[in-house]
C-alpha cells in the first residue's frame, strides 16, 4: 500500500466508521506469484485471470470483495483459521485437500502438467532431480515416482533452480510454465511428455461456509452458460478454447 | 510516475530505470522500509519493558513471582523462534476473537471449533472483514510487534538479571550506610551501574532483531526481503517492464541497507558504553 492510499483510507475509514459495515465482504486469498493465473502487476496490485474472474463472480453473486495474499505454504491452514474466506489461487482440486476445505466445482480444466529443463535436454531431464513447488500436486507426483523431488517455496524457485543446475527439470503446470519458457529467449524448453494429473481448478472454502460456496457456485455456473467463462480463458491463456 | 511513463515498451536508457525504479510497485517496496524500521522502532520499548519485568520478577521476594519470571525466560528462550513466532499470533488472534464471539454473539448456538474450521460470527471478527486494507495491515503488524516483544523480551530479561547481578555488592552496601532507602539505592546506585554490564548483551540482541525482520512475512507483514524476492523475480512479458532474474541485484542492495543499519548501530552503542562507562569502575573507563 502506497503512502498517498494509505492517508486516503485513513480519511475515508473516519468519514464512514458510524455507517453500519456491509455483512457480506468477503476476503479473498491468492498466492500473487504464478502468472497467469495470478500475479502483483507493475502497479503492485494482484492481477491476473483469477483476479478478473473472481470480481466478476462477486458481481453477479453480490458480494463485495478484497483480495489478500497469503504465502502458498500456509494458504489451507489460513484459511480454515478464517483470515480470509475464498482461495483462488491455480488450486488443483485433490482428495486430500478436499477432505481439510471444500472446492466449488473448477472454474479451469484440468490442465496437464509439463516438464520444463535448460534448452538442449532430453527425456531424461524428466528423471533424473526435478523441481517443483512445496505442497503442490506436481511435488506428490514427482515423490511418488522414480526421479527425485526438490521442493522450493514459489515457482520463480524453481525455475531458478533449473537455471543452475540444481535440478535437472522442473514439474508445473503448462499454462504458468509456458509465460516462462516464452520469456526465456529459448534458454528454457519443453522436455519430454506431460503428465495428466489432479483435477481442474476450483476456488477453495471452508467446509462449513455451505452458504458462500453456494452463492459462488451459482455463478460459476452461471458464467460457464453464457460463455463469459470460456473467453475470459481464451484471453488470459493465448486463445485456450476450454469448452465449457 | 511520470509522463513518458505511459508506455513503457518504446523507451529505454535513463528514461526506461526511472519509469520502472517508480512504478507501483517499487514505491511499495520502499514503503517497506519504513514498516521495517517502525517495527524495530516500535519494539525496543517493548522489549525492554518484558526485559526488565522479567528480570525483575526474576529477583522478587515473591515465590510465584520468582516462578513466573523464571518459567518466561526458560521457556521463551528454549523454544525456536519460528514455532513462536507462527503460534503467539495465531493464538493471540483466536483468543481475541473468542473473546469478542462470547461478548457480541452470545445467542450463537454452533460451536467454535468445526472440524478443523475455527469459525467465529461475522461481528466477532477481528478486524471485521469489511475493514479496509490498512486496518488488517495495521492490525497485522501490531501482532507481530508483541511477538517480537515477547520472544526478544525473554532474553533481554536474561541479560538485565545478569547486569543486575553483576554490580559490586559493596556499592550497595555503600549506599545503605549512608542511609538510603532500598528504592534509592536501586534507583541511584544498581539501575546505573547495571546498564554497563547490561549493554553488550542488550546490543548483541539488537543485532539479532535487526536480522530478525524478515520473519515479518510470516506473520503477513510484506517486509523488505519480500518485496526484493517479488520485484527481483523473473517478469515475462505480461508485465509492463519484462527482465529475467534480477534477485541477486536487490538482494546485494539489502546486504547493503543492512550492513549499513549494523554499522550506524555499533557507531551508537560504543557512544553510548563511552557515556555510560564515565566514573565507573570498571576496565572501559579508563580507555
Amino acid at each position: 500500500m502506497t503512502f498517498t492510499k494509505l492517508m486516503a483510507s485513513i480519511a475515508l475509514v473516519a468519514l464512514t466508521t458510524t455507517s453500519v459495515a456491509a455483512a457480506d465482504t468477503v476476503r479473498m486469498g491468492t498466492e500473487g506469484a504464478y502468472a497467469p493465473y495470478n500475479f502483483i502487476n507493475d502497479k503492485g496490485e494482484v492481477d491476473g485471470y483469477e483476479i478478473e474472474l473472481g470480481n466478476e463472480l462477486c458481481k453477479r453473486a453480490e458480494l463485495e470483495c478484497k483480495w489478500v495474499t497469503n504465502d502458498w505454504d500456509s494458504i489451507i491452514p489460513n484459511l480454515v483459521s478464517g483470515n480470509y474466506d475464498t482461495i483462488m489461487a491455480g488450486m488443483s482440486i485433490t482428495a486430500e485437500r478436499d477432505e481439510v476445505i471444500d472446492f466449488t466445482s473448477e472454474y479451469f480444466p484440468a490442465d496437464p502438467s509439463s516438464y520444463v529443463a535448460l534448452a538442449g535436454a532430453d527425456a531424461s531431464a524428466t528423471k533424473g532431480t526435478v523441481a517443483a513447488q512445496t505442497a503442490t500436486i506436481q511435488a506428490a507426483f514427482i515423490a511418488a515416482s522414480d526421479a527425485t523431488v526438490v521442493e522450493f517455496a514459489t515457482m520463480e524457485d524453481t525455475i531458478a533452480a533449473v537455471r543452475n543446475g540444481e535440478a535437472d527439470s522442473v514439474l508445473a503446470d503448462h499454462a504458468a510454465l509456458k509465460d516462462i519458457v516464452d520469456a526465456s529467449g529459448g534458454a528454457l524448453a519443453f522436455v519430454g511428455d506431460g503428465v495428466s494429473i489432479g483435477g481442474g481448478v476450483g476456488m477453495g472454502v471452508r467446509e462449513s461456509d455451505g452458504e458462500l460456496k453456494a452463492k459462488f457456485e451459482a455463478a460459476i455456473a452461471a458464467m460457464k452458460a453464457d460463455g463469459s467463462l470460456n473467453a475470459m480463458i481464451a484471453k488470459w491463456f493465448d486463445g485456450r478454447k476450454a469448452g465449457y | 510516475m511520470f509522463e513518458y511513463c505511459t508506455d513503457p515498451k518504446l523507451i529505454e536508457g535513463f528514461q526506461w530505470w526511472s519509469c520502472y525504479l517508480s512504478n507501483g510497485k517499487h514505491l511499495n517496496f520502499y514503503f517497506s522500509f519504513l514498516v521495517v524500521l517502525s517495527l524495530l522502532a516500535l519494539t525496543v520499548p517493548f522489549i525492554l519493558l518484558f526485559g526488565f519485568t522479567g528480570a525483575l520478577a526474576r529477583r522478587a521476594s515473591f515465590t510465584p513471582l520468582r516462578w513466573f519470571g523464571t518459567i518466561y525466560t526458560s521457556m521463551v528462550r528454549g523454544v525456536p523462534d519460528i514455532i513462536f513466532f507462527l503460534f503467539v499470533p495465531i493464538a493471540m488472534d483466536q483468543g481475541i476473537e473468542v473473546i469478542r464471539h462470547k461478548i457480541k454473539c452470545s445467542d450463537w448456538s454452533e460451536s467454535i471449533r468445526q472440524g478443523n474450521d475455527f469459525v467465529v460470527c461475522t461481528a466477532a471478527k477481528m478486524p471485521l472483514s469489511s475493514s479496509p486494507q490498512w486496518v488488517h495491515e495495521t492490525y497485522g503488524f501490531m501482532l507481530a510487534t508483541i511477538a517480537f516483544a515477547i520472544v526478544f523480551g525473554a532474553f533481554a530479561a536474561n541479560t538485565i538479571h545478569g547486569a543486575l547481578g553483576a554490580v559490586p555488592k559493596g556499592q550497595l552496601e555503600t549506599g545503605a550506610a549512608f542511609g538510603m532507602s532500598p528504592r534509592q539505592i536501586f534507583h541511584r546506585i544498581h539501575l546505573p551501574q547495571m546498564w554497563v554490564y547490561a549493554l553488550p548483551g542488550l546490543s548483541n540482541l539488537w543485532m539479532i532483531l535487526i536480522k530478525a525482520s524478515p520473519l515479518l512475512f510470516l506473520l503477513g507483514v510484506e517486509d523488505i526481503v519480500y518485496w526484493a524476492r517479488e520485484l527481483g523475480g523473473s517478469k515475462t512479458a505480461r508485465f509492463a517492464y519484462p527482465h529475467g532474474d534480477w534477485r541477486l541485484g536487490y538482494f546485494l542492495f539489502l546486504l547493503v541497507f543492512y550492513l549499513f543499519l549494523t554499522w550506524a548501530s555499533e557507531k551508537f552503542f560504543d557512544r553510548l558504553m563511552h557515556r555510560l562507562s564515565r566514573g565507573q569502575n570498571t576496565a572501559a573507563s579508563m580507555a
